[in-house]
């Protein structure tokens, strides 16, 4: 009687099409991402997760039409993320449809929107995505570096220039900060200066529900979660985290839990059918966590 | 064709909840109007939130004595989430306790377990004679996102009421069956199968 490691496609939506390829049988129109949602309902996935790249505002409307005839389809909790700046932005998703909604930019850029969403629609609809990316004075073992952290260096863009540093806009760092990681925007090019697990902690105690900690470096690379990055985060917040980044295989999942990740998220190796949900969920179980 | 509101106070996901409900084949309204909440063969209270943002939507609305008089007269509710929270006698958040609706008793207070929120798939032990679980199995699981519960379990079981529970560290009432009064603490329209299986059993007893 514990609560299940949820498995969570994750797809990426621009104008209301699913953007990166998808291969996926016995589906009419695979660039459609309501069928895809009831497809993946259908294999057993736990929760949707859209991120909306649409770079147009005027194709937003397109992404909204997406989420309603998605939550009239699917009956698994729905989270969508991207370009998400207000309350206003998240009331508009809730009421297309979604159940979760994933703030990233604009929380960094404004700390408090967090706490006015929590406080707004309650923490539960807030996810918090961090994109990180691994500063250069980290060694990549997989384990919780404890290399210093570089103080007061600037966010520059090109993301691993920015080395490292803490105790960036309003988050408390410096010693004692289990450093080494760099929160990043733009895809990961963009650095900003704060320290990932620092930022982690602060976005929890603003308000935030969950964490979607998606590692820059490994997403892509179907090595595996950055098992350390999980395991600095997971010591440092009580709310669910849910690791991203780098599944390629279906025993790399096992690890991102035993690290302490309370949920999966893929996106490339489910689309392309390279591994299903069902084959990830028997993995898990196997290894003795609960599942769905 | 049996009809069903869905109380719109201005809180919660109210798309998926009428969807949920629509699909076991009742006749659905999303409506304010409390007339049609009292006329309804079964009223949802859906929820989300804060407890004190929900029962302040309840008063604004007047809906209070309305989910009352259905509950007194024997008519079916279904409270959902904070929906469900809002029918115990009080809520505490934050330190703030709110009055509820009474109709259960206890007190909603806030999870003490280690991971908050209590967020997905979870199992339930149901009791035998439970109408809601009828049928479903054992290992079935729903989808819960809260972290403030109702944890009396003996408080409900001695008004009477059967007590699904579910552990997060420690027991809680996961749904709760009193009378007419049916609340569960998860969400039922967004728990996939598992939850079609229980929307159709409490519309089948409308």
């Amino acid at each position: 009687m514990t609560v299940a490691v949820r498995v969570i496609p994750c797809l990426d939506v621009d104008a209301g099409r699913v953007v990166k390829g998808v291969n996926f049988a016995d589906l009419r129109d695979a660039g459609d991402p309501v069928e895809l949602a009831a497809a993946y309902d259908a294999a057993g996935a736990d929760e949707l997760t859209f991120l909306d790249v649409t770079a147009s505002s005027d194709d937003r409307g397109t992404t909204l039409d997406v989420v309603r005839r998605t939550a009239e389809s699917v009956f698994i909790p729905l989270t969508v993320g991207g370009g998400v700046r207000s309350v206003s932005d998240v009331d508009v998703l809730l009421r297309a449809g979604a159940d979760k909604v994933g703030v990233n930019t604009a929380a960094i850029a404004r700390p408090e929107l967090i706490g006015e969403i929590a406080e707004h629609f309650g923490n539960q609809v807030l996810v918090l995505s961090l994109d990180v990316r691994r500063s250069r004075t980290v060694p990549s073992a997989p384990t919780v570096p404890s290399a210093p952290t570089v103080p007061g260096g600037a966010g520059v863009p090109g993301g691993a220039d920015g080395a490292g540093v803490s105790g960036g806009a309003g988050v408390s760092g410096g010693a004692g900060v289990p450093g080494g990681w760099e929160v990043t925007t733009h895809g990961g090019r963009r650095g900003t200066g704060l320290d990932a697990v620092a930022w982690a902690r602060r976005v929890a105690e603003l308000g935030a529900g969950e964490i979607l900690l998606n590692s820059m470096d490994a997403d892509g690379t179907k090595a595996g979660f950055d098992l350390a990055l999980i395991e600095a985060v997971r010591a440092v917040v009580d709310i669910p985290v849910i690791a991203s980044g780098g599944a390629g295989r279906v025993e790399h999942f096992v690890p991102a839990v035993a690290a302490g990740a309370d949920a999966v998220l893929a996106a490339s190796v489910f689309h392309f059918g390279e591994l299903t949900i069902g084959e990830v969920k028997a993995s898990l179980r196997e290894a003795g966590n609960p599942i769905r | 064709m049996a009809s069903v509101v869905v109380l719109d106070y201005g809180s919660g996901n109210l798309r998926s909840a009428e969807r949920a409900v629509a699909r076991t084949g009742a006749d659905v309204t999303v409506t304010a109007d409390l007339a049609a909440a009292a006329a309804a063969d079964g009223l949802v209270v859906p929820g989300v939130g804060a407890y004190a943002a929900c029962m302040a939507g309840i008063e604004k609305l007047g809906a209070g004595p309305v989910i009352a008089q259905r509950v007194a007269a024997g008519r079916p509710v279904l409270g959902i989430c904070v929906g469900m929270q809002i029918l115990f006698d009080s809520g505490v958040e934050h330190g703030v306790q709110t009055e509820g609706l009474g109709l259960l008793p206890g007190v909603v207070s806030r999870l003490t377990a280690r991971r908050i929120p209590h967020m997905g798939w979870n199992t339930v032990q149901a009791p035998d004679s439970s109408t809601l679980m009828a049928g479903l199995a054992a290992e079935s699981r729903f989808y819960f996102v809260h972290s403030y519960a109702a944890g009396d379990l003996e408080a409900l079981r001695a008004a009477g009421a059967q007590v699904t529970t579910a552990v997060h560290d420690e027991p809680f009432a996961a749904a709760v069956e009193l009378g007419s009064l049916c609340a569960a603490q998860f969400h039922p329209e967004k728990s996939g199968d598992a939850g079609y299986a229980l929307l159709c059993n409490w519309v089948a007893g409308l």
